[in-house]
């Protein structure tokens, strides 16, 4: 029989969004500030290893219906269309670059090319980290 | 320029793509028919060459095939590489010629016989008419290939191809070291053109690479032509077919290596040693050979034996020919009899040879053994093979009125004359040299005689014979019969060949005698007046005679050497050691444990960066660019010295890895007092990660007990680890103590807020200046989550097809 643990839900169902939320700052706080790709996509993971413990690997695939060798699949592939698009520009391999944008809202920031290729480590971490724990997890 | 003489060169390889077609193509006409036109028409196309080379002139024609490197396809036609490609083609014809009616056409597979022979053939050609060394060296080891192909042609045979594999296992050991003979004649005279190697010949004389050049192309000569004690191939490669053996081992491959020597004399000759080990190993080879073919009951182990002794006679002619060179005229000059001698000799030893195999093989397939304690009593069934084997064996043993009396004359004469030859130490120990050509000639007269005699004298035993015999089909007796009477032409009329062949080839082999516009000119009698070597010859026959009648009393001569002392016990020790020491030897350090590689990686890794650390003078142990030590890293040093060692000495697993996470967090913890947030914050977490994963390791693995049994202690590894560590430490220490030049992290500051907009450099450099390395990470990462998932899902399909 299942133990009750009610408790680790409920704190589950609020800890996760502060961890995304966290993951998500992270990330986009990784050009200024320490973070990035890399800690945001283990963060991310982090939040979706905690739903795993508390509910089980099908209730949480249930919720995310992700398949994350696509999404794998997916980040190499941002990762690799930004360094191939500099080529659009007559610029080498992996050349970034950088502006500054009014948006609204948001006010003055800052937009970097870098932030793509950011987004792709991003998800790749993601989904290696969760792909490596779910099929060890579904394992019998 | 791509000339006809190429085409001539390699129209035998061109003609053996065809034989496997007109063979399936046209299966009712004997495939030997179209291959006896490619020797044919060579031969008559080689004649022409006749009147050019005889006026001491040759024809050059080059053809470029790697001009980088110095390599072409240099066709050099000169009188010795005539009298080559004249014997190649013409007993090639006769020798197609004899296989028509010796391979049956129903059961033999001809048409890899007849590709193999074309390809040796035009090999052969490609040898002796090469100018260039890395060209002849390309033929010569298709010679071996197609050798090899020819001697194991019956391959359901276990002696052929025992006896292929001793041939190529000799004959590419000295192809071999003649190409690294060939490489350091290139090293002293930098072109490969033998033409131009003999011009320098004289320069290269003193050079240190000099005799290592010489000794490894005569290493490989002898072992070709089955000099001493290279010869144990030769007789085992006797499992050929007959018209192989008569072909290859009698009248041309193991010739080449006679050609090799004969056509490197204008380089090597001058020198000392080449005389001796030229002709030393040629006089001891000829000794052997003859005394041992008296001992086999096998005609054609007696006719290997004969050929290796017959090559060794020639050798050492062409050795003792060397001499010549020591003078500046042909005047007065005793010592260029030596090498007609030689030449005119291996024409000779090609007709009677040849005709004895053919001989030998019409005998085994008429009667269906070769065996002499078998045959007998032949000579009234079949009278012209008789004939034949008398005429060969006669001329063999130096009987006159054949061609082989003349050249042993020539030899006596040439061996009898170089003792009076003042250099070298010649003068003193070189009277060995005819003592053993006279002994040698003895037992070639024995076994001459047994040759014939046993196989046609006595009574017929018909019971001991596997089939009844009769005379052989005539086909068959054309190529010997030819050959036979080539013997007793150039018995009679021996100056047909003497200028038109053999002076042209000495000219090629002792160039530096002659004088501008000079000829040689060779006279062969044969009468001289009562000389010596005619008594000599007469004592041969006398004595061989008397040996002969009463050999079933000395025979047990033979058995005073055991057999285990003989080259092929060598060679079979050789081979059988060598095999299982190298598998012995294998077998000590792959043992399949990976804790025993690990240990030789280690001690690899330690000794050779040691050795490089104090070999260049690198250990520095300065303490001038390190960094005051604070408390919190002494503490957080502790810590890791400690759990590192709990991690060694636990005996829990649990503890183990536990020990490993205080570990991986200790290092955050670095991470932080040395400000590197990004690093420590990835560090937490891959830590965090790992730990569970070990974790969920040891929870799966049932195998693997939750206790440890305490970790053995072995004093080696002790010290492989001690050894490692401390080498890292002080390479560590070293690299630290010395700074060669500034570190480029002066230029990231800055350059990643003006250059890449952002103020996190660790982060700018991942994603912008070092981006590609980051690219290829998030790839490995991709790759190790797939290949897991491939490993847990993919493991049950695996296990049900097992």
């Amino acid at each position: 029989m299942r133990p009750n643990d009610v408790v680790v839900q409920t704190a589950t169902k609020v800890l996760v969004f502060i961890i995304l939320v966290f993951s998500v700052f992270m990330f986009f706080n990784g050009h200024h500030n320490p973070g990035g790709g890399f800690i945001g996509g283990l963060m991310t993971s982090s939040a979706v290893v905690l739903l795993m413990l508390a509910f089980d690997l099908d209730t949480v695939k249930r919720i995310l219906p992700i398949d994350y060798k696509i999404l794998i699949a997916v980040g190499l592939l941002i990762a690799v269309l930004t360094a191939v698009g500099s080529f659009l520009f007559g610029v080498p391999f992996l050349s970034h670059t950088f502006g500054y944008f009014t948006l609204p809202i948001l006010g003055e920031v800052e937009l970097a090319t870098a932030l793509l290729f950011d987004l792709g480590v991003y998800l790749v971490v993601v989904a290696v980290t969760l792909t490596i724990i779910q099929t060890i997890g579904e394992d019998r | 320029m791509f000339t006809a003489l190429h085409f001539a060169i390699i129209a035998p390889f061109l003609a053996a793509i065809l034989v496997p077609i007109l063979y399936k193509l046209v299966s009712r006409i004997h495939t030997g028919w179209f291959v006896l036109l490619v020797p044919f028409l060579l031969f008559i196309y080689f004649i022409q060459f006749l009147p050019i080379t005889s006026n001491n002139e040759s024809v050059t024609a080059v053809f470029d095939w790697i001009p980088s490197l110095g390599i072409s396809f240099a066709a050099y036609v000169d009188g010795l590489g005539l009298l080559f490609a004249l014997l190649i083609t013409g007993i090639g014809s006769l020798v197609v010629l004899y296989s028509i009616y010796y391979l049956s056409k129903e059961k033999e597979s001809l048409n890899n016989f007849y590709v193999y022979l074309l390809m040796f053939m035009g090999a052969m050609l490609g040898v002796v008419l090469s100018d260039n060394l890395i060209v002849l060296y390309t033929f010569w080891e298709i010679t071996s290939i197609s050798s090899f192909l020819l001697i194991s042609y019956w391959y359901e045979r276990e002696k052929s191809r025992y006896g292929a594999l001793k041939s190529m296992l000799i004959t590419m050991l000295g192809g071999f070291a003649m190409l690294v003979g060939i490489v350091l004649l290139y090293q002293m005279t930098n072109t490969f053109s033998i033409q131009e190697i003999a011009a320098s010949s004289s320069e290269i004389l003193n050079h240190p690479l000099f005799l290592p050049a010489m000794l490894l192309i005569l290493l490989g000569a002898f072992t070709k032509s089955a000099q001493f004690p290279f010869h144990i191939w030769l007789p085992d490669a006797m499992e050929a077919p007959t018209p192989v053996s008569a072909y290859l081992h009698s009248a041309t491959m193991v010739k080449a290596g006679i050609y090799l020597v004969a056509r490197l004399s204008p380089v090597f000759a001058f020198s000392g040693e080449w005389l001796w080990l030229v002709a030393g190993f040629g006089i001891t080879t000829l000794f052997w050979g003859s005394f041992s073919a008296v001992r086999h009951t096998d005609l054609k182990a007696i006719l290997a034996y004969s050929t290796v002794s017959q090559l060794g006679m020639i050798l050492s002619m062409l050795g003792v020919g060397a001499a010549a060179l020591h003078f500046d005229s042909i005047d007065n000059n005793l010592y260029i009899g030596a090498t007609a001698a030689a030449l005119f000799h291996l024409i000779n030893h090609a007709t009677f040879k040849g005709s004895l195999f053919m001989m030998v093989g019409i005998v085994d397939h008429e009667t269906g053994t070769r065996d002499i304690r078998h045959l007998g009593g032949l000579m009234t069934v079949m009278p012209i093979t008789f004939t034949i084997a008398v005429i060969g064996s006669f001329s063999m043993a130096g009987l006159p009125p054949f061609n082989g009396f003349l050249s042993k004359e020539m030899f006596f004469t040439a061996m009898l004359n170089i003792t009076t030859f003042n250099l070298f130490s010649v003068d003193t120990i070189g009277i060995v040299f005819p003592i053993v050509a006279w002994i040698a000639s003895i037992f070639t007269f024995i076994y001459s005689m047994i040759i014939v005699f046993k196989t046609f004298g006595g009574k017929l035993q018909l019971n001991k014979l596997p089939s009844k015999p009769h005379e052989a089909p005539f086909g068959m007796l054309i190529s010997p019969l030819v050959l036979i009477s080539l013997v007793i032409v150039f018995g009679f009329f021996p100056n047909i060949l003497s200028y038109t062949v053999i002076a042209p080839a000495m000219a090629s082999i002792l160039p530096s005698v002659l004088a501008n516009g000079e000829q040689f000119h060779v006279d062969i009698y044969f009468w001289h007046g009562w000389t010596l070597e005619l008594f000599m010859t007469l004592g041969v026959v006398a004595l061989g005679s008397l040996l002969y009648l009463s050999i079933r009393k000395w025979s047990g001569v033979y058995s005073l050497f055991p057999e285990t002392l003989s080259f092929n016990k060598l060679y079979d020790q050789t081979l059988f050691t060598g095999e299982r020491a190298a598998s012995r030897i294998t077998g000590l350090y792959m043992t399949g444990s990976i804790r025993h590689y690990l240990v030789y990686i280690f001690i690899f890794f330690t000794a050779i960066l040691i050795a490089t650390l104090f070999g260049k003078d690198a250990l520095t142990l300065t303490t001038d660019n390190t960094a005051p030590v604070s408390v919190h890293e002494l503490i957080l040093a502790a810590m890791l010295i400690f759990s590192a060692l709990t991690v060694m000495f636990a005996s829990k697993r649990m503890t183990v890895l536990i020990s490993l996470g205080v570990t991986g967090y200790t290092v955050a913890l670095f991470f932080v007092i040395f400000r590197a947030p990004d690093l420590a914050l990835t560090q937490l977490i891959i830590e965090t990660v790992s730990v569970a994963l070990f974790l969920l390791c040891f929870y799966h693995l049932p195998n693997i007990t939750k206790d440890l049994k305490k970790v053995r202690f072995q004093t080696g590894n002790f010290i492989v680890s001690l050894a490692v560590g401390i080498t890292i430490t002080l390479i560590g220490i070293s690299a630290n103590g010395t700074r060669l030049f500034e570190s480029i992290s002066g230029f990231f500051p800055e350059a990643s807020y003006d250059l890449a907009g952002g103020k996190n450099m660790v982060n700018v450099i991942l994603v912008d200046f070092r981006g590609t390395d980051t690219l290829f990470e998030i790839l490995v990462l991709g790759i190790a989550a797939l290949g897991i998932f491939t490993m847990i899902k993919l493991r049950l399909a695996g296990r049900d097809r097992l």
